[in-house]
């Protein structure tokens, strides 16, 4: 479902130095990264900041163009294939909201039915099993701006799954998140990936995450893959940890060789 | 290209309504703009209290100049005046947002927050038009080129708009590089161009193309010799120049697009 091959992205800095000087310098968000994903996955994305996390999204969604290396997302190439492949995956940014800001959330709904393209009646039994699960119903009406944290997340979320994408990526779904919307978006996503066998990819911190719902776990350190495999091998590469925070310090701290 | 209009009505629609639940507000903004831009022909009136005629046209003749200009630059302003926004949308994230849609960015950008309160500049504009044409009595000969030159105009005013869009792709903090041409050429074309020095009007006709906007169709409409004795087919240039520079604004779009870094997170 997801193919990354030898990805690098690589970004120019240039640092003024008086009125006319300048300096660049090259820095390799990611290096060499690849990795697969088998369709009804569900994958937890670990890093440590500025590791890559959010760059490697930005590529599988076609936001960012890759330097080197290939992708392909749904069968496409993402940065080519852009739109088309819009309508096949499902896009989720913790940090900020696709929806429109003044909008009332309903409205945000219809304007992606008209979008996607997706059908009436598909559209209208989709939104209501949507809105049961998600308990969306007592804040249709509210322009986005003006719900809670926990509101927008659900919204977003249900925005991003309105056109029934089978691939659906999240950055950090659960960030900010008081403990009783963090079970309800993580009861969600589990059951999403279960009844449906949609592919889920999230980047996140929190390891509960991971823990509660990640067969597998990709570990991303300077831009490289330091990790791929279960939560029991994730835990065996420390031995004698017993928790998964205390294994992950280690593999976010241990110097990598060089 | 039907594709990204149905996008662009439908988005349009729905800001459209999101307005309308402040119908006070929408009116007033209306209202507001309708007067303010009102006071460019108080400006225009004013010189023509101390004189008959100005850079060799009559009162009638320079009002005809400015409805033209007038129209085409606030149906571009409010078609794709916020393409120059870009910066502010990348800036804050919301590009990212356009960019994951199953629709061009480029158009979800120009319909962002789609006023249609900004009407009221057309409508001065119209009515400037209207009162120069009951004056002018052109005969349908040379009459069909108006709604063809409003036309050429809006799609320069929206090619400048998108290639300073596209310039911020590269130059984050240089959105005021495009406004100088975009609501520089607005004003530049209210007046003939004739009151200008001969290096600026061949630099806007062979360079920058703002003398089609409304300049050299203009000069065809009102049968006026040209005071620059350029050549005369360069009055029925409009669309070639529109055409070139929409193309070329589409390429630098697109060639923006492909060098998106978007921000850190």
């Amino acid at each position: 479902m997801i193919e990354v091959d030898g990805v690098g992205r690589s970004f120019t800095l240039r640092h003024r130095r008086g009125l006319l000087r300048g300096e660049t310098r090259v820095v390799h968000a990611v290096r060499d990264l690849s990795f697969r994903v088998a369709p009804g996955e569900f994958v937890g994305y670990l890093g440590p900041n500025g590791a890559g996390k959010s760059t490697t999204i930005k590529m599988l969604t076609g936001i960012l163009a890759p330097t080197t290396g290939r992708i392909e997302v749904a069968g496409l190439d993402p940065s080519r294939r852009r739109t088309t492949l819009a309508r096949r995956i499902g896009v989720v940014f913790g940090q900020r909201t696709t929806l429109w800001w003044d909008l009332p959330l309903k409205d945000s709904f219809t304007l992606i039915r008209h979008l996607y393209k997706v059908d009436r009646e598909v559209f209208r039994k989709r939104l209501a099993e949507l809105c049961d699960v998600l308990d969306l119903g007592g804040f249709l009406d509210k322009p986005v701006r003006q719900l809670s944290l926990g509101q927008r997340m659900r919204g977003d979320i249900a925005a991003a799954l309105l056109h029934d994408p089978a691939v659906l990526v999240l950055d950090e779904p659960t960030i900010g998140l008081d403990v009783v919307s963090k079970s309800a978006v993580r009861d969600f996503l589990r059951d999403l990936n279960a009844e449906r066998g949609t592919t889920v990819l999230l980047t996140t911190h929190d390891l509960g995450d991971i823990e509660r719902l990640c067969r597998r776990v990709m570990l991303i350190d300077h831009g490289t893959l330091a990790f791929d495999g279960t939560v029991e091998e994730l835990m065996a590469t420390v031995p004698g940890e017993t928790s998964i925070e205390d294994v992950v310090t280690r593999l976010y701290t241990r110097r990598l060789p060089l | 290209m039907l594709n990204m209009a149905r996008t662009y009505v439908l988005l349009a629609a729905t800001w459209t309504r999101a307005a309308a639940q402040y119908p006070l507000s929408m009116a007033m903004l209306t209202l507001g703009s309708f007067i303010l831009t009102g006071l460019d022909v108080a400006a225009i009136a004013v010189i023509f209290a101390h004189t008959t005629a100005l850079g060799g046209f009559s009162l009638p003749e320079v009002m005809f100049l400015y409805g033209t200009s007038g129209m085409s630059f606030a149906l571009a302003d409010l078609l794709f005046g916020n393409i120059d926004r870009l910066t502010l949308h990348v800036k804050a994230g919301t590009f990212d947002a356009m960019l994951i849609r199953p629709a061009s960015p480029f158009v979800q950008m120009a319909v962002h927050r789609f006023s249609f309160q900004r009407i009221g500049r057309t409508l001065q504009a119209a009515a400037v038009l209207a009162i120069a044409l009951t004056q002018l009595s052109v005969p349908w000969q040379r009459a069909w080129m108006i709604p063809l030159m409003v036309v050429c105009g809006i799609v320069l005013f929206a090619a400048i708009w998108t290639l300073g869009g596209a310039a911020q792709f590269l130059l984050v903090d240089a959105p005021e590089v495009a406004n100088a041409f975009t609501y520089g050429g607005g004003t530049l074309t209210q007046y003939p161009l004739s009151v200008y020095g001969g290096d600026l009007v061949r630099a806007v006709t062979f360079i920058v193309p703002l003398a089609f906007v409304n300049w050299q169709p203009g000069l065809f409409v009102l049968d006026h010799p040209d005071p620059f004795g350029l050549p005369y087919w360069l009055r029925f240039m409009s669309p070639v120049a529109a055409l070139s520079l929409a193309c070329a604004a589409g390429l630098a779009w697109r060639a923006g697009l492909r060098r998106y870094r978007s921000t850190g997170s």
